[in-house]
């Protein structure tokens, strides 16, 4: 080998409590090279990440940064060896505009109007265009993302590590990004690529190291490897079947009609005539981009937002407009939220009364006695929940934060379809989730539409909606598409959708 | 180099070690205090700790000093465990005895079996009243429960001290700023005099053991508990906000009302100035330091009262000066505040 390779890790072991969270794990990046890591949810992606960057330092193991053995300690000191790290979770100000958030990131010294130049060629070099002088609150998902790496790029790094970059995007989004990736690579920037999805490692990058449970468990070139080859690397296994139902077309068991309603807060969507339909034994997909609208019109659908006007939404054919969030559940609304801990669940207290948030003596007599709660009652239902869903927990009493995002959310979906729903709302059903439980849990979801509820999903992963729905609408600027059919959709088109609101119409325009 | 380290999940055992090992090191600075003070650390201690048990009047004068504490921390620890911030108690404690006074001045001489009743429901009653403005101030405006619990405590303190001065003030009290003494009707008896441990013990004990039931077995105190550990859970299970505002805060001034009616209506017999000797401040700690447990409420107001009568004992026999009281108050609770750190966290050596 003539050049040295731009990062080498040797052994790298990091401990935390109860867990080994990288066990010696080697990797390599070549100058140049797009370097993709998988693994699943809590197989030591994010520690070696922070390793990396110096946000976290290792217990044992060696850190070679082109050739020299070299202890990165602060992220500061990481960016002047010229390693950038572009967040998953965006860290911008809001209220400033491009220049002065990228000029926050440069230090005191910079001067502005040069920055302002430098964003708008950095931008047209790299097919990232901004307005260096727009506030970063009129920007669109994509186009924060972009501030995001010019930033990392003016800072001229040597090596790029971008943190699951693709889950907030569109379809067309995603290409514009790695068509900048493989650009920054020819001109010689190394690229550590971390994701889930097997598909989009094997369009990008030229090899791969794949982690399981703190191990690296293979490296390969994924151009020549099948998915089921990374799948077995990565879970250990196959890639589970896919969910699939019987379709029946009953009558319409959700109904939201022209629904508008202004947004509650300037961060915050309004909602423009929405109109869905969800009818007994179908599974309606919103796909979109998160902060479209999708949380607003599930706050209202739920009855935990009470502003939507007579005549909007309606339950089994009851006008559930003005009722409540336990009206709505009598009448057989079931609802399982994105935030799992805190909101689907109170993290601090245990299982068993984990169910009463849902559950109560209509559904479930055994839970209440003499009008007290019966603890056996709770413990009781726990129990069939943790059997019957296969969520692996302590037990019971064990609490809710102390069981894993997938094990949390198998119990919490658990929890609602042990009420027999006929209307099941879901959102983001599966983030975070890891494969096995996330087959599971799109298969549980089926089931109970063959059985004859009608189910609402929404989620960002539209492979997730294609696998699993009928129909389709889209969600964008507060607003919600004609449904159209899931099977045989048009990625591209929908991809235009989610991109075509205001704000974003230049994320589209791609 | 001893380090800490976050456990993985809290210890269970530590959180209810954390109170004894404070309260060791409290005993264990107390008795430096007194080797300071030149004074026989273990002659010191057994002031402390062991005499008020020693005679049936130190254990009386003990569950007397225990009745404000416990009722005011009861109803602290239901409004801390729903995210309400009341540190009112003592206020409403204040505005308890002030209504209590008022029925028994009204009630006028007579021998009404009801009396004695009349005077504590009236005391309750201006309780809740006090706490219920916090909760409107908070429901209606958004207001902070906090500064405007605290604030009303200082308008009680100044409305005792107009009543005592003005209006209630005894003609035949050598114009000291005391009413005039109820009569034994309006007052609530003594369980085995001439002891001054009063019936308000008993009903302290009772409500400990219904604080218990409401708040781990009834559906309205799991809903004050889910909304105070996750609001956003609250929602989704479609609890009322509203309703946690006001039955915590409504509950707790109920109490400390009735403990502001069993201090005038028994061991003082009237009201006065100086009717709290911040009672409803220390329940805080009791609060706290009883893990927000009804039993732990019990066991903690017992310790903070053998701390107020063991410092009287000490001042009276060991000539130390009076502020030993606050002192040890103070040193419990930052000893528990530390040991707390250990429900979390844990010490590795390497």
């Amino acid at each position: 080998m003539s050049a040295p390779p731009r990062l080498a890790l040797a052994g790298i072991v990091k401990r935390y409590p109860g867990v080994l969270a990288n066990d010696r794990v080697s990797l390599e990046v070549a100058p140049g090279e797009i370097h993709g890591l998988i693994g699943e949810n809590g197989a030591g992606k994010s520690t070696l990440v922070k390793i990396i960057y110096g946000a976290v330092i290792p217990d044992e193991g060696e850190v070679r940064w082109e050739g020299r053995s070299v202890r990165i300690q602060t992220p500061s000191q990481a960016r002047r060896l010229g390693i950038n790290l572009v967040f998953q979770h965006f860290m911008l100000f809001d209220t400033l505009t491009v220049a002065e958030n990228v000029a926050l990131s440069l230090g005191s010294s910079a001067d502005r109007g040069r920055i302002a130049r430098d964003v708008s060629l950095f931008g047209e070099r790299y097919g990232l265009p901004l307005d260096p002088l727009r506030p970063v609150h009129t920007l669109s998902v994509g186009e924060r993302q972009r501030v995001e790496i010019i930033r990392c790029l003016l800072q001229r790094p040597r090596l790029l590590i971008m943190d699951e970059p693709t889950s907030v995007l569109t379809p067309q989004a995603v290409e514009r990004l790695f068509g900048t990736l493989r650009q920054l690579a020819a001109e010689g920037v190394s690229i550590l690529y971390i994701s889930h999805k097997l598909e989009e490692v094997r369009t990008l990058c030229s090899r791969v190291t794949v982690l399981r449970g703190g191990r690296v468990s293979g490296v390969c070139d994924p151009r020549e490897a099948s998915v089921a080859d990374l799948s077995r690397m990565m879970i250990g296994a196959e890639l589970p079947a896919a969910a699939s139902h019987a379709k029946l077309a009953g009558e319409p068991l959700l109904v939201v009609r022209d629904l508008s309603v202004p947004a509650r807060s300037h961060t915050g969507v309004s909602l423009h005539g929405v109109n869905l339909q969800v009818r007994a034994g179908e599974i309606l997909g919103i796909a979109g981009v998160s902060g479209n609208g999708q949380n607003e019109l599930l706050s209202l659908v739920a009855g935990e937002d009470r502003r939507a006007s007579a005549g909007s939404v309606f339950v089994g054919g009851d006008d559930v407009s003005s009722i409540g969030v336990a009206g709505r559940r009598t009448r057989g609304l079931a609802f399982v939220p994105e935030e799992r801990l805190g909101r689907g669940a109170v993290p601090e207290m245990g299982l068993g009364l984990n169910t009463l948030l849902t559950h109560d003596e209509r559904s479930n007599p055994g839970l209440v006695r003499h009008g007290l709660i019966s603890t056996s009652g709770v413990t009781e239902l726990a129990e069939r929940i943790l059997r019957q869903f296969g969520v692996r927990a302590a037990g019971p009493r064990a609490t809710a934060r102390s069981l894993s995002g997938g094990n949390l959310q198998k119990f919490i979906i658990g929890r609602e379809l042990s009420k027999a729903p006929r209307v099941l709302v879901v959102a983001q059903p599966t983030w975070g989730v890891d494969v096995g439980a996330a087959s599971q849990i799109r298969r549980e979801i089926a089931k109970l539409a063959s059985e004859g509820a009608a189910v609402l999903v929404v989620s960002e992963e539209l492979d997730e909606l294609l696998e699993l729905c009928d129909t389709l609408q889209v969600m964008a600027g507060g607003s919600l598409s004609e449904p159209m059919p899931a099977r045989n959709a048009n990625v591209e088109r929908i991809g235009v959708m989610m991109g075509s609101n205001p704000v974003q119409a230049s994320n589209a325009a791609a | 180099m001893p380090r800490l380290e976050p456990r993985a999940e809290a210890s269970q055992a530590m959180r209810f070690a954390a109170p004894l090992v404070a309260l060791l090191v409290t005993a264990g600075i107390t008795a430096c205090l007194m080797f300071g003070f030149g004074r026989d650390p273990v002659d010191g201690m057994r002031v402390f700790f062991v005499v008020p048990l020693e005679s049936a009047r130190g254990l009386a004068e003990i569950g007397l000093k225990m009745t404000p504490l416990l009722l005011c921390a009861l109803g602290l620890a239901l409004c801390y465990r729903a995210n309400i911030w009341n540190i009112g108690a003592e206020g409403q404690l204040l505005a308890g005895s002030i209504a209590a006074t008022g029925m028994a001045l009204s009630i006028g001489p007579g021998n009404s079996h009801v009396a004695g009743l009349l005077v504590v429901i009236a005391g309750a009653a201006g309780g809740a009243l006090w706490a219920g403005l916090t909760a409107l101030l908070r429901d209606r405006w958004n207001a902070n429960e906090i500064l405007v619990s605290l604030m009303l405590t200082y308008v009680a303190q100044l409305m005792v001290l107009y009543l005592v001065n003005g209006p209630w003030r005894d003609p035949a009290g050598m114009n000291f700023p005391v009413t005039r003494m109820f009569d034994a009707a309006a007052s609530v008896g003594a369980i085995v005099p001439p002891y001054r441990l009063n019936w308000g013990f008993v009903v302290a004990l009772v409500a400990a053991a219904f604080g218990w039931v409401f708040l781990f077995r009834s559906r309205i105190g799991y809903r004050l508990q889910v909304s105070g550990n996750a609001p956003l859970a609250a929602r989704f299970a479609g609890f009322s906000e509203r309703e946690g505002i006001w039955v915590s805060l409504l509950i707790c001034g109920t109490l400390a009302g009735l403990a502001g009616a069993f201090e005038v209506a028994g061991p003082l017999g009237q009201l006065t100035a100086q009717v709290s000797t911040g009672y409803g401040f220390a329940a805080i700690i009791v609060a706290w330091l009883g893990r927000l447990t009804p039993l732990g409420c019990v066991l903690a107001s017992f310790v903070m009262s053998l701390i107020v009568i063991g410092g009287e004992l000490s001042q009276s026999r060991l000539g130390l000066p009076g502020a030993i009281t606050m002192v040890l108050q103070g040193v419990l609770l930052l000893a528990l505040l530390s040991a707390d750190t250990f429900v979390n966290y844990r010490i590795r050596w390497r």
